[in-house]
């Protein structure tokens, strides 16, 4: 398949902004603002459009800008996943406008449908306690590690370490930095998993925890979990479970069954809701007994006589956002799982695993580690895999993940998720072959049927423009 | 290809050289600004900072990847190469020239432990 974008260009100019297209000039009527003069003016330029140039205007960008409603998205590890319309009226129903600091028993529906997500959660991922306030899985996975580092503390048990695969997300080794810990990173073994040697020569009583993700970042399963979590256990270590991945396990594996102790959820990822890029997100975080007084306050319990209210942990780290999270992402959450229930999301793994190897086996590119799961690490060899992504576009899908991990050179990280047609698939497929056999010129200056063409990342880079005054400057 | 490699400098296997003057300048070498490719950002310690030899010191950030800066050697930086702040592609254009990173004062002397020109040259090769 050829694929040509919208374009709309005025001179050189694609689509012109609000500004350009009307510059009627109002005046600021009142000259009696409390404000002093140097935040106050006397005129605004504000666009005069009618409704139809508006929502043309809108409509003009969405069709020159790529989305999971155009077609498939496959970026590994990011899970590009589609978030189903009926979330969207669930969480727009006015019962689900509510003030976050209404009482208790004026507000038992909304800490109900809470209370039955942590439920969810929990049972999910194989834990005993989750909090949802986390905003996002970057700020789950610090909630996370700051619980286990509160853990820690509370048994006057001092450590100093953090235990990361080479291969693992940066937010990983982010996240230990900031709660403080010196990261230890642990190179693979051959077959792309956690070298056992390795682990049992790093961890010692200075380990806090090892952050893992399962399938790893590669696809692969980390078989020998078991004797992994035992490791960092006898070692005083806990075990902590990146969520990433959670898509090639639910309904079949659970990260606590394993020996995990705390976890994260990507709930945009594997339950379906927006990603938190630009918005609010939710990342929410189980644990296991031990760990649960630790948790963000407040959460959401159930008392003996049915009743549903907030209360605090007993040795609670405190808040790690505000109210009980991010409402609104969780109650598509909650919709996404509930609409699905125990077959639904264990379809939805299989599927994932399914279309991942399906896929694969149509490329012919090759695919150095397996047997993966719900993602997949194709190499473009002597190819640039960020031409080759390029080029890709001009076939009407999105390219997947380039250039990592690292651990593959000239990576291609794909994950088409559970939500594609064997059709859809076959045309990925085509996508890349077409473009990976191209020639160099054509995946060099690639893509040219797309509405902007290649983007100058150096200069994007060396001078970026943060803001639309920028513009003014040229 | 063939790369850069002055006679007169010391190296590290993580690709920084050194001069053996007091105060030594360091930067990046030809072929890591290779492998990088465009350099878009470089970080680097304040005058008056402590390094260590080898622990990071800076980072550089290419379109491709970013990476800790090892120090070849200790001491006090005297002197930062502040044009690189504004114009990053000078460590691309002349590493080991205009995209000098840092003087230090070396504190003690470490040069012997490095690599020298024809040690790192094999490594590259």
């Amino acid at each position: 398949m050829i694929y040509d974008q919208a374009r709309y260009t005025e001179g050189d100019k694609h689509e012109p902004l609000l500004s350009e297209k009307d510059t009627t000039t109002v005046e600021v009527g009142g000259t009696d603002s409390p404000l002093p003069d140097d935040l106050t003016r006397d005129d605004l330029t504000l666009p005069g459009l009618s409704e139809p140039e508006l929502a043309r205007h809108y409509t003009r960008l969405s069709q020159m800008n790529w989305s999971i409603d155009s077609g498939p998205y496959p970026l590994g590890s990011c899970t590009m996943k589609y978030n189903p319309k009926f979330t969207e009226d669930v969480a727009a129903d006015p019962n689900a406008a509510i003030h976050p600091d209404r009482s208790a028993d004026s507000a038992q529906g909304n800490l109900g449908l809470l209370y039955g997500l942590q439920e969810y959660l929990a049972a999910i991922g194989g834990m005993d306690a989750v909090t949802l306030q986390p905003p996002a899985g970057a700020a789950g996975e610090f909630t996370g590690i700051l619980v286990a580092k509160a853990y820690h503390d509370h048994h006057d048990n001092d450590r100093s370490e953090v235990i990361i695969p080479a291969s693992a997300h940066g937010t990983n080794f982010a996240t230990a930095a900031m709660a403080g810990y010196d990261v230890v990173e642990l190179t693979a073994d051959e077959d792309g998993r956690v070298d056992l040697e390795a682990l049992k020569a790093a961890v010692s009583e200075e380990t806090a925890a090892l952050m893992l993700t399962n399938p790893n970042t590669v696809g692969l399963f980390e078989r020998d979990i078991v004797e992994i979590a035992e490791t960092v256990h006898d070692a005083g270590g806990l075990l902590y479970y990146d969520g990433a991945n959670l898509n090639a396990l639910l309904g079949r594996g659970r990260p606590g069954d394993m020996g995990f102790d705390i976890m994260h959820y990507n709930v945009h990822k594997t339950f379906a809701t927006p990603h938190g890029g630009g918005g609010p997100g939710a990342g929410p975080v189980g644990v296991v007994d031990d760990l649960a007084a630790f948790l963000p306050s407040p959460r959401i319990e159930k008392t003996d006589d049915g009743e549903f209210e907030r209360f605090e942990p007993d040795h609670t780290i405190g808040k790690v956002h505000g109210f009980s999270g991010n409402w609104l992402v969780l109650i598509k959450a909650y919709a996404y799982i509930a609409r699905l229930g125990d077959d639904g999301l264990a379809d939805a793994s299989a599927k994932a695993v399914l279309n991942a190897n399906y896929l694969a086996d149509q490329l012919e590119l090759a695919v150095p580690y397996g047997p993966f799961h719900h993602e997949f690490a194709a190499t473009a060899g002597d190819r640039d895999a960020a031409d080759v992504a390029k080029r890709m576009l001009d076939f009407g899908v999105h390219p997947p993940t380039t250039k990592w991990p690292e651990m593959v050179p000239e990576a291609m990280l794909t994950e088409p998720t559970e939500i594609e047609s064997k059709r859809t698939l076959d045309r990925l497929a085509e996508a890349f072959n077409n473009a990976y056999s191209d020639t160099d010129e054509a995946i060099e200056t690639a893509p040219s049927r797309t509405t902007a063409s290649r983007i100058d990342q150096v200069s994007a880079a060396r001078t970026p423009r943060l803001s639309w005054q920028a513009l003014d400057d040229e | 290809m063939s790369f850069d490699v002055p006679d007169a400098f010391r190296y590290l296997e993580s690709h920084e050289w050194t001069t053996t003057d007091d105060p030594a300048r360091i930067g990046i070498t030809d072929f890591a600004q290779d492998e990088l490719g465009d350099v878009v950002f470089v970080e680097l310690p304040a005058v008056g900072d402590e390094i260590e030899a080898g622990s990071a010191f800076g980072v550089v950030e290419s379109i491709k990847a970013v990476s800790d800066l090892y120090a070849p050697i200790s001491g006090e930086v005297t002197a930062v190469n502040e044009d690189l702040f504004d114009q990053p592609e000078l460590v691309n254009d002349d590493p080991f020239g205009d995209g000098w990173m840092l003087e230090v004062e070396p504190s003690d002397d470490a040069f012997d432990d490095l690599l020298s020109a024809e040690a790192y040259r094999e490594q590259i090769t």
